[in-house]
């Protein structure tokens, strides 16, 4: 007899090991996800993922399964509080989709959709951030950058080059590059790595290639991010709808 | 580590328990020299350390003491505290020496800021000069100082006492009161073996005295019983929660029972090694506290073979922090003992299985492990024989704020508020904050709740504002620490502290509507709910605990219509009067 977690009700089996997120993904049980990603180390800080664990908030992506967990995730009231979570990340960062090369591509975009949300309900931050356009096939616009540190994680884990970083505290957080300028440029990133496709929004972009699907035939225009997400666990694929 | 000399200047404190090569001594060493890190240094720093530039860039960015700028020769931080701060002597100062807040003066002699709680409740206003801390100023002190700064006379020159810091312990209890013989807890521990003194821990009931009360003997137990190359034991002395000053004084006073606790503890747990991590803004103490370090050694109560026990070997560092109140979170902590920001970690792993360098550690607030030296001495039941049902022993409080006699008072747990109220001079109290801005405010109705984990808990602070005081000022200064000193890295409390921030300084200024209100009540439970670790999940408590208690406080700064916006159309046009020399009805709306 394999160990359960019950997800709304439903018996979720599970290993040792695994975390909520993976005994659920793996169970083709969508939990909304914004800096996880199945092959990375879990992060736990985007808070996308919360659940209602015995009553407690609980980040599904970094809380270890274990037997007999009651799990409460798609219920109204987390709904609610998710939508709210986006909503704070599109407000402190300048998302303007419509002119964004990322546009139905945009994990923090399809979440939203998800969510039925429908403006960014908290008065804008307007923070002032810049652009890295130094290096030749790669460009960074930190405007869209919602801190996910999937980059971070990308480069070290995988690529294995450490590239970028993020620095500073609070509000002030800002992706960095691990490289004598701080430039792309100077760093030893190459358009095949991880690091430079990852980006689930539009703060990493390849340089040269612009509206190639045209919009309203891009993957959010088509499927909603909870197919996306477990689709790319059922088929075992290694891209996923943003690489 | 070993202390390694390079371009970059070294400190002269550098001993057996101060590494100079640890990042944030030396970026301080950097700051002390040319009033900022210059950027053309931060290669060869990352390079002589072996740090990858990112990571060095990072730890500049993170803490408060840093800089990419110069500040001036003097740099001057206010503290912004409701206790030990007094902004409008800071306002004066910049007016007299044409200071713009933050702005260092063109000449570059001096700049004027701001620090959260500086941990001088019980002396303020106080502010640090280049780090050194100057307490109970005075109109006259600031004017001397607006002198001595024209005058280019350096901080080293000006007169000693200014920088004394006065105990100030009002009423003795178990631990202040009872002498401590230096050795005596390490003598104890040999004669009883390291299983039977954790058992006397245990059986004492010691729970953590910096805030979550968690029993003492299991952590221990814990670590003990975790596998890990190597064991390590923690003091944490990092006391940000402002109106803490309690371990100031057992820092400044009874330095070798926190020491003899952290050496107890290594015996128990198996572990070679502790580190004291000390704020930043107690680095005036450091000197002393190497000299108490010193004399240990020489007691042979520190290093190898401790008490001639062959197989007692025990050191300790200090570690130094940079103005980072995060940093006072364990797993925080021992990210910036690991020469990082202090990002809380993913939990679990616990710091007793995975801590610093991933090994097992004990991580204690200081008058925990001065406890646990008294208790190896005495013995659990003299210590539970002290206390309530659930919280046994004693709790040093630091008191603050509006009564005739601030400073550190000791009580058995159980003791009620009134009665502190009274020893302490307080009349006509309006609101207490038991815990700091991180606890709970209470009312009046409550005078005769308890201290006690089980009904007041407090890690110390304990600050009482009169019935003189706007208590919706008091919460907007904590929602502005709290979106200040949170470290960014959950969303909730990153931009969720930055909002809370906003809704309260908008109804403070008299643009609020119920509906800011409601906004505000929503977003203060997200917050708590949702955020990653203690800072965010306590940072609304004074907002919620306001609206609960003191509703008034917050209605009789309400716009009586439904909405207002975040900004004022009006003044916003001020630009455009300017511009086009109109001031008449018709550019006004
Ligand atoms: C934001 C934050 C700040 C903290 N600051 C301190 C501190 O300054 N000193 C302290 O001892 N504990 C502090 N703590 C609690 C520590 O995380 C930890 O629980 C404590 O050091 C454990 O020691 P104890 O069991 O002896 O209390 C803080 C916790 C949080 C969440
Ligand atoms: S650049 Fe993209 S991947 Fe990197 S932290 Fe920002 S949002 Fe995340
Ligand atoms: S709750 Fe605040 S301080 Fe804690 S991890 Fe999240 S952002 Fe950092
Ligand atoms: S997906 Fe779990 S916190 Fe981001």
């Amino acid at each position: 007899m394999s160990k359960t977690i019950k997800i709304d009700g439903v018996d979720v089996p599970f290993e040792d090991g695994q975390t909520i997120m993976d005994a659920a993904l793996a169970a083709d049980i969508y939990i909304p996800h914004l800096c996880h990603k199945p092959g990375l180390s879990p992060h736990g800080s985007c808070k996308l993922c919360t659940v209602d664990v015995d009553g407690r908030a609980v980040s599904s992506c970094t809380m270890p399964a274990s037997e007999g967990q009651q799990i409460a995730n798609n219920t109204p009231a987390l709904k609610e509080v998710r939508k709210t979570i986006i909503q704070m990340l599109f407000i402190e960062g300048n998302h303007l989709c419509p002119s964004c090369e990322k546009t139905g591509d945009c994990t923090l975009q399809a979440l939203a959709y998800h969510h039925d949300m429908l403006d960014g309900h908290f008065p804008q931050f307007y923070p002032r951030r810049n652009v890295d356009a130094s290096h030749p096939t790669l460009i960074i616009d930190r405007d869209r950058c919602i801190l996910c540190e999937l980059c971070v994680r990308a480069s070290r884990e995988v690529d294995g080059k450490n590239v970028f970083a993020i620095a500073g505290r609070g509000i002030k957080r800002q992706l960095i590059v691990n490289s004598p300028s701080g430039k792309l440029a100077d760093s030893d990133i190459e358009t095949e790595d991880l690091a430079s496709h990852i980006c689930p929004v539009g703060a990493i972009l390849i340089k040269d290639h612009g509206y190639e699907v045209p919009i309203g035939r891009r993957t959010f225009d088509l499927h909603s991010i909870a197919e996306t997400d477990l689709e790319q666990v059922i088929l075992k694929k290694t891209v996923h709808h943003d690489a | 580590m070993n202390s390694v000399q390079g371009a970059a200047p070294t400190s002269d404190l550098t001993s057996a328990s101060y590494h100079d090569d640890h990042l944030l001594h030396r970026l301080y060493a950097l700051q002390q020299q040319f009033q900022h890190i210059p950027a053309s240094s931060i290669g060869a720093l990352a390079a002589e350390l072996c740090l990858p530039l990112a990571q060095v860039e990072a730890v500049i960015d993170f803490y408060s003491f840093f800089h990419r700028t110069a500040r001036g020769r003097v740099d001057l931080l206010f503290s912004n505290c409701t206790s030990c701060g007094d902004l409008s002597l800071m306002h004066d100062l910049c007016q007299r020496l044409g200071v713009v807040p933050e702005q260092t003066r063109a000449d570059g002699a001096v700049s004027i800021g701001e620090a959260s709680c500086i941990g001088m409740c019980d002396q303020g206003p106080a502010l640090l000069a280049n780090g050194r801390t100057l307490t109970q100023l005075t109109p006259l002190r600031l004017e001397q100082i607006a002198e001595r700064i024209e005058a280019s006379t350096p901080i080293e020159q000006w007169p000693a006492e200014w920088f004394h810091v006065h105990d100030n312990v009002r009423k003795n209890g178990l631990l202040l009161g009872t002498t401590f013989s230096t050795g005596s807890a390490l003598v104890a521990a040999l004669e009883k073996g390291a299983q039977t003194m954790l058992d006397e821990i245990i059986a004492s009931g010691l729970r953590g005295r910096g805030g979550a009360g968690f029993s003492t003997g299991m952590k221990w137990k814990f670590c003990r019983e975790a596998t890990g190359d190597a064991h390590y034991v923690v003091c944490n002395a990092d006391e940000g929660e402002p109106g803490t000053f309690k371990d100031r004084i057992l820092l400044s006073s009874h330095a070798h029972a926190v020491f003899e606790g952290m050496t107890l503890c290594g015996y128990v747990i198996g572990a070679k090694k502790g580190y004291m991590y000390l704020r930043g803004e107690y680095r005036y103490m450091l000197p002393e506290l190497l000299a108490v370090l010193e004399r240990r050694r020489k007691l042979k109560l520190l290093g190898t073979a401790i008490l001639g026990q062959s197989d007692f070997d025990f050191e300790i560092e200090i570690i130094v922090g940079a103005g980072a109140y995060i940093c006072g979170e364990e797993s925080a902590l021992i990210e910036s003992m690991e020469q990082k920001g202090g990002v809380p970690r993913v939990r679990p792993p616990f710091p007793v299985t995975q801590g610093f360098l991933a090994q097992p550690t004990v991580v204690n607030n200081v008058e925990t492990l001065a406890a646990a030296a008294h208790i190896a001495v005495h013995g659990g039941g003299w210590f539970n024989a002290h206390g309530s049902d659930k919280s046994d022993g004693s709790k040093i409080l630091s008191v603050s704020g509006d009564c005739t006699t601030p400073g550190v008072y000791e009580y058995p747990f159980g003791t009620s508020i009134q009665r502190i109220l009274d020893d302490c001079g307080a009349e006509h109290v309006q609101a207490i904050q038991v815990g700091g801005p991180s606890g709970t405010l209470i009312a009046p109705a409550e005078f005769e709740r308890k201290l006690a984990f089980e009904d007041l808990a407090t890690g110390g602070s304990f600050m009482i504002y009169g019935a003189q005081r706007d208590l919706l000022h008091v919460i907007q200064n904590f929602a502005h620490f709290f979106a200040h000193e949170s470290c960014g890295f959950c969303t909730p409390c990153r931009v969720g502290t930055t909002l809370l921030k906003n809704g309260v300084d908008k109804i403070a200024t008299g643009h609020g509507t119920q509906y800011d209100v409601d906004e505000l009540r929503r977003m203060a439970a997200l917050v708590k709910r949702r955020s990653h670790c203690g800072l965010g999940q306590t940072a609304p408590n004074p907002i919620l605990d306001l609206l609960q208690r003191f509703p008034q406080a917050f209605e009789d700064r309400l716009v009586h219509s439904d909405f207002e916006p975040h900004f004022d159309l009006d003044k916003s046009l001020q630009e455009a009067r300017r511009l086009t020399h109109r001031d008449d009805a018709e550019a006004h709306l």
